[in-house]
């Protein structure tokens, strides 16, 4: 073939603050060609996909789209070049019907003077779902459809992208199957089988046997490179665990002469049948001074457990005693005040406050520590903090810094420190405390987790990547579904292969 | 942070901090199709009509005569016509507290633009249409502002509405303009089939309100933009030229019904309209257009002008004492509203 690739990046970079998340990566995707993304976490997917639709801008390299160079400057435009990409987070407007949806921005000649024709704006669109055979009516209203449905509609809307250039398309797909049953999934993939016919298509998944079955070439993506691309008629999926993964990190990044055995120590958490929107009957058991790793795949459920554990989502049922003692679910205070701490995944969000000091963010949890009666006590809150900046080597110009002008792992050790004030923690969850830090923060942050976890702590660890959760782990409990699947032991010096758990996740 | 970072973490939210535009369902909802919330609330509003009527038929006699009907329908065409407006504006999920402002400055322009005892202009129609756009202008100010400033709709519209009663102030002068212009004075005396003229109007305004939010861009994109505005910028779509254009339009039905109000009253009067925009904004919200913007619509609205028109008749005819009955009212309006979003009052987990 000699024609030019429908689409080629060279040297794609993009640096954010304290993260690499685009390191030079290059790849073409030619024409009528399914081709495969697959990475970790932080391996720069995203980013890359979010580039190629123009809401990401590069720092350097470059984008052409049938051999031209081109600069994005957004979806709409994107699309002008013909580059569509479906959203993993699904980006249909729910009340107003599937053909507005589909047509949306670009009616064409469906409006004219401002005045809607909405026979020509449902014939139009229904020869946008005839296009993928889509049964769905243009007439329903999008939230009353299922979600599988509402992703046909979705792969529809992308193909309006045909009318508005005349050349052939290029379709993204992030995360497509994540959130489908199997029989949808099969759905999706004669979609895709139809989407060559016309256009090129990029498929990005978590699931490597997906990938493999649908895709004609592989890129493996690590720390935003492509570190290998494979041929999926000779390669197989632990062939690409071992890709994915890499080997360049020994152990003193984990520190892991810090971890100690645990096997005697008293259970200090017992999670009984508990049972969210997300997940089923789910049984844990966490020893005092244990790390205990949850591994699943999007959808697993894990991120469920945690914030029902930590009283953010509403337990259906279920039974969680501390030391002994039955927690009241459905209550963070309740939480907190029973000796729960939760580092969220959403730091900026969820984790801390940004416009506040850095004082404030970490006495937030416990600000009794700083008060006297109702009244709070600014010496006493700027010893004590001045003390945890000391002893966790927190680089703040002063306490009294707003947080969101710190970097993000100086940021993440103020929110650890929040729980460590608490004299009886008893359960630390960490939701991928990890998280857009660079090399240096996390392992200052593992060091972190390995000191509280000696002292006795209860620590439940959900994390980006096996390595790390391995790493950190006394146990990994492999979730799937919103159900626990199996239990795999990681105590210290007999760690075992990622592999072992990724099977189990898949 | 760019926007479907926005959608994404929302999601991750969903379940304890979503925004109160009703973000999406939790996991659990997100693959069953969810039964139309919008029917459900349609048949209760209708439901809360149907109950009212009964029973102030039984505690009034009086209440179920043909005049009474007759003139609930004249109450009601005020009510109507500002909450068409208002309607427009809550689609979008943004708020307008400019009405009795608005309202005050439009009566008072109108009043001294048709005959009338202090100034010497004898426009008549022309009058009326230039109230309307001066309506529209104070909307477009709304809706620039909010838009261009970036500041709360909620703010801007309560500055307007000083703006719009200071105008209204300042063009009384201490003397009130009685006006003398027949053809305005019928629309509140002269009655066809028994009803005022005016009722027939506030059915036009209702009629155009409907179509224009049926099939026009900007009244479907306001239901985009109040439905997922993150969504709607990411397709393409202008979305503060739309929000300005859905102030605009808001702002044309209050001058109209300002126009209304004066002929009512006989005289433009700076608090022609007092109390109004509480009831608009309640009417719409028990009819199911919703503050968090994307639901309902102009005849949704109607049947909560029709709700509360019912309620202030019928504590009239069973004799409740005047003073009471803004309580009354009042107490009612929250409980609806507590009614009306309990469907998805676990979505919302922050409440400002």
């Amino acid at each position: 073939m000699t024609a030019a690739p429908a689409l080629s990046v060279e040297g794609l970079t993009k640096r954010y603050p304290g993260v690499t998340a685009l390191d030079g990566m290059s790849l073409e995707v030619r024409p009528r060609e399914v081709v495969g993304l697959v990475g970790e976490n932080g391996a720069g997917k995203s980013t890359l996909l979010k580039t190629l639709v123009g809401l990401v801008r590069p720092d350097a390299g470059t984008i052409r789209v049938r051999g031209e160079p081109v600069a994005l400057r957004g979806v709409a435009h994107a699309a002008s070049v013909g580059i569509g990409m479906v959203f993993q987070e699904q980006s249909l407007v729910p009340n107003i019907t599937v053909a507005e949806n589909i047509l949306l921005g670009a009616e064409q000649t469906c409006v004219r003077t401002g005045i809607y024709r909405w026979r020509e704006l449902r014939a139009l669109a229904q020869a946008q779902l005839d296009k993928i055979g889509c049964t769905v009516s243009p007439s329903a209203r999008t939230d009353t459809l299922t979600f599988a449905q509402r992703q046909m509609v979705e792969v529809a809307k992308v193909l309006t992208i045909e009318e508005r250039t005349s050349h052939e398309p290029v379709i993204l797909l992030d995360e497509p199957t994540s959130v489908l049953e199997s029989d949808e999934i099969a759905t999706l993939f004669t979609q895709i089988e139809r989407l060559r016919q016309r256009a090129s298509v990029v498929f990005v998944s978590h699931r490597l046997d997906e990938v493999l079955q649908v895709s004609d070439r592989v890129y493996v993506l690590r720390n935003g490179r492509v570190v290998a691309e494979a041929n999926p008629r000779t390669v197989g999926a632990a062939d690409l665990h071992h890709l994915l993964i890499g080997r360049e990190v020994d152990g003193s990044h984990y520190h892991d002469d810090a971890q100690k055995p645990c096997d005697g120590a008293p259970v200090r958490v017992r999670v009984e049948g508990l049972t969210t929107g997300g997940c089923r009957g789910v049984d844990l058991e966490i020893r005092a001074g244990e790390v205990l790793g949850v591994a699943g795949v999007q959808g697993s459920g894990r991120e469920e457990v945690c914030r029902a554990l930590f009283g953010a989502t509403r337990a259906l049922r279920g039974r969680v005693t501390l030391d002994g003692r039955p927690l009241r679910l459905g209550s963070p205070r309740a939480a907190v005040r029973a000796g729960i701490g939760y580092v969220p995944a959403e730091r900026r969000t969820d984790g801390i406050v940004p416009p506040m000091s850095v004082a404030e963010n970490l006495s937030l949890s416990h600000v009794d520590r700083v008060c006297r009666g109702p009244l709070l006590q600014p010496r006493r809150e700027r010893r004590l903090v001045d003390r945890w900046v000391q002893r966790l080597g927190i680089k703040t110009p002063s306490p009294s810094t707003p947080i969101g002008t710190l970097s993000g792992g100086n940021q993440q050790k103020v929110v650890l420190a929040r729980w460590m004030l608490c004299d009886d923690l008893k359960l630390l969850i960490l939701d991928h405390p990890t998280r857009g830090l660079d090399v240096g923060a996390k392992s200052d942050v593992y060091a972190l987790i390995r000191e509280l976890a000696a002292a006795g702590c209860a620590v439940l660890l959900l994390s980006d990547t096996l390595e790390e959760m391995i790493a950190l782990s006394h146990r990994v409990v492999v979730m799937k579904d919103g159900e626990v699947v199996t239990t795999i032991d990681t105590p210290p010096g007999a760690k075992p292969d990622p592999v072992v758990i990724l099977e189990e996740m898949v | 942070m760019t926007a479907p970072d926005v959608v994404r973490q929302r999601t991750a939210a969903a379940t304890t901090a979503s925004a109160p535009s009703g973000g999406p369902a939790p996991a659990a909802d997100r693959r069953r199709a969810p039964r139309s919330a919008e029917a459900v609330q349609t048949t209760a509003s209708l439901l809360a009509l149907l109950v009212l009527a009964v029973v102030f038929s039984v505690l009034s006699p009086q209440f179920r005569t043909l005049s009474n009907v007759v003139s609930i329908v004249d109450a009601a065409a005020l009510l109507a016509i500002v909450t068409v407006g208002i309607t427009f504006v809550l689609v979008l999920g943004a708020i307008d507290l400019s009405v009795e402002g608005l309202i005050g400055a439009c009566s008072m322009t109108v009043a001294l633009l048709v005959a009338n005892s202090r100034t010497g202009l004898d426009l008549g129609l022309v009058g009326v249409l230039a109230t309307v756009l001066l309506g529209a202008a104070f909307g477009l100010v709304s809706g620039l502002v909010a838009t261009r400033l970036r500041i709360p709709t909620f703010m801007t519209t309560l500055g307007v509405n000083a703006v719009g009663l200071g105008v209204a102030t300042l063009l009384f002068a201490g003397v009130r303009p009685v006006i003398e212009d027949a053809g305005l004075r019928a629309w509140a005396s002269q009655r066809v089939l028994g009803v005022t003229v005016g009722s027939y109007i506030a059915l036009g305004a209702v009629v155009i309100g409907w179509l224009v939010q049926r099939y026009t861009r900007v009244g479907r994109y306001a239901f985009a933009i109040g439905g997922a505005e993150d969504i709607a910028r990411l397709s393409g779509i202008a979305v503060e030229r739309y929000k300005v254009v859905a102030f605009a339009i808001a702002g044309a039905f209050y001058g109209l019904g300002a126009v209304l109000a004066t002929a009512q009253l006989g005289s433009g009067v700076v608090q022609a309209a007092a109390g109004v925009n509480f009831s608009a904004i309640a009417a719409a919200v028990i009819g199911g257009t919703l503050l968090v913007g994307g639901r309902g619509g102009v005849l949704h609205s109607m049947i909560g002008v029709l709700v509360l028109t019912v309620l202030q008749n019928g504590l009239i005819l069973t004799g409740v004492s005047p003073y009471a009955q803004r309580a009354v009212e009042g107490v009612i309006v929250v409980v609806a509203v507590a009614a009306a979003t309990w469907p998805v009052r676990h979505r919302l987990g922050v409440v400002k």
